[in-house]
């Protein structure tokens, strides 16, 4: 289900104008894997809209749908959960280690006895 | 009167464990020799704190209505219920128990605020991840970031944990470098150190006016990355994982280009932390994986369980 909501997603963002479902399901055909049915595209879609990843507009018919927001701007979402340092957000992830100011990092070089980094 | 007595012994107790046992043990040299029971001896010392303070609290507005808290207490309820005062139960009495109380709840609550918002965090993060990561080719709990700078974490969950790397950091470390971050990331999920790791946080944020909450959470978590080395030295070399540890924190201190795009400061960490003269967690990770330290000998090992048992089943004991 993952990897269909991702498929999707990627088709949104890269159509750069509203799709339908039947559309939706029509580029998801030619990119040669397995064709899911309509309602399951469906599905799909009210569960990206329901986490706020994609926007429907239903005065059409058929309902149109778009991405809430751009790739990049999910990407900085992202990336700020993964370099933020608030209290909070240490309990989310359990970074392999922080990043090291200039001088620390001129020590930690040191310690493995590296040559300066380019 | 043994109960005003009994609190304030547990008064006591209550102020060493909030203050100067804290800083010792997070100064001590010896916790690198045996992170494993240190981990289980600040459990101890955050759990023992929390019911010392309470109860020296209860027992003291208590201690007018017996000569042992399970009586106090009945005699207390019986009294309530009847209108009878109580002689000698004054304001501070009072005061005392409204305190405890009020400090219960404080605690409780922080601690089922953080649980959420890290719960929610989690489920938030991993939507994200999903629509914006690819599974790592054969290793379905491993997902690809694709940005430049490198970095790795992990991702609880109750059956579905995640360990994600960045496509940076797999172009940058050689294969068993590679291998080392993953080993020491399930050994996180393995050992499910987020949940230490949200206790402790709840901890600090419930008492942010306690300089050793803090305190005892930068150690948990100094413990908990030496645990994980620690695994991943069993099927690494130790040189190797060092090795990771310094491309990631050198490397991600430079910043990729989300790193640059957000605006994210290149080291905060310390920013907020009173001594600077404190060497950071990846020079004390990378010294103790050059230089593995003597694992602390069998009488210490058991003086910290022993330790660990006595100081919350000592409180427990005396106020039964």
């Amino acid at each position: 289900m993952g990897e269909l909501e991702r498929r999707i997603m990627d088709l949104l963002w890269d159509a750069g104008r509203p799709l339908t479902a039947a559309e939706l399901r029509d580029s998801l055909d030619t990119d040669g894997t397995e064709t899911p049915a309509i309602t399951t595209v469906l599905t799909v879609l009210s569960r990206l809209e329901r986490k706020d990843f994609v926007r429907r507009d239903r005065k059409r018919r058929p309902h149109l749908y778009e991405p809430a927001r751009s790739r990049a701007e999910h990407m900085a979402e992202l990336m700020h959960d993964v370099l933020r340092h608030s209290p909070e957000q240490e309990a989310v992830l359990a970074r392999f280690v922080r990043s090291a100011g200039p001088k620390e990092a001129e020590l930690l070089r040191n310690l493995l006895n590296d040559e300066p980094a380019p | 009167m043994t109960l005003t007595a009994l609190s304030f012994a547990l008064a006591a107790l209550a102020v060493a464990l909030a203050w100067p046992v804290p800083i010792l043990l997070d100064r001590a040299r010896w916790p690198s020799r045996a992170p494993a029971l240190t981990l289980l001896l600040w459990q101890a010392i955050a759990l023992a704190g929390g019911l010392s303070m309470i109860g020296s609290l209860v027992v003291f507005g208590l201690a007018p209505f017996g000569d042992s808290l399970p009586s106090a207490i009945a005699t207390a309820v019986t009294g309530a219920f009847t209108w009878t005062w109580q002689d000698g139960f004054t304001v501070f009495h009072a005061a005392a128990l409204v305190f405890g109380a009020l400090l219960f709840a404080h605690l409780t609550l922080s601690l089922i605020v953080t649980t959420t918002r890290t719960v929610r965090g989690v489920r938030r993060h991993r939507e994200l991840l999903e629509l914006l990561s690819n599974p790592a080719p054969g290793d379905e709990t491993t997902r690809i970031v694709d940005d430049e700078s490198p970095f790795a974490y992990c991702l609880p969950g109750m059956t579905d944990s995640v360990t994600v790397l960045s496509d940076g950091l797999i172009r940058q470390l050689t294969p068993t470098q590679l291998r080392a971050v993953v080993e020491h990331e399930r050994a996180h999920l393995q050992q499910r150190h987020n949940i230490v790791l949200t206790l402790f946080a709840a901890w600090a944020i419930a008492l942010p006016w306690f300089p050793v909450a803090t305190r005892a959470r930068r150690s948990v978590e100094l413990l908990i990355e030496m645990l994980a080395d620690d695994m991943a030295r069993r099927t690494v070399p130790a040189r190797d994982v060092a090795e990771a540890i310094k491309h990631i924190a050198v490397g991600s201190s430079t910043g990729g280009s989300h790193a640059a795009a957000i605006g994210a400061p290149a080291a905060d960490d310390d920013a907020d932390e009173s001594d600077t003269g404190r060497p950071l967690p990846a020079e004390l990770r990378i010294r103790r994986l050059l230089a593995p330290p003597e694992p602390l000998p069998i009488a210490g090992r058991f003086g910290l369980v022993a330790v660990s048992v006595l100081l919350v089943g000592v409180p427990t004991v005396a106020m039964l």
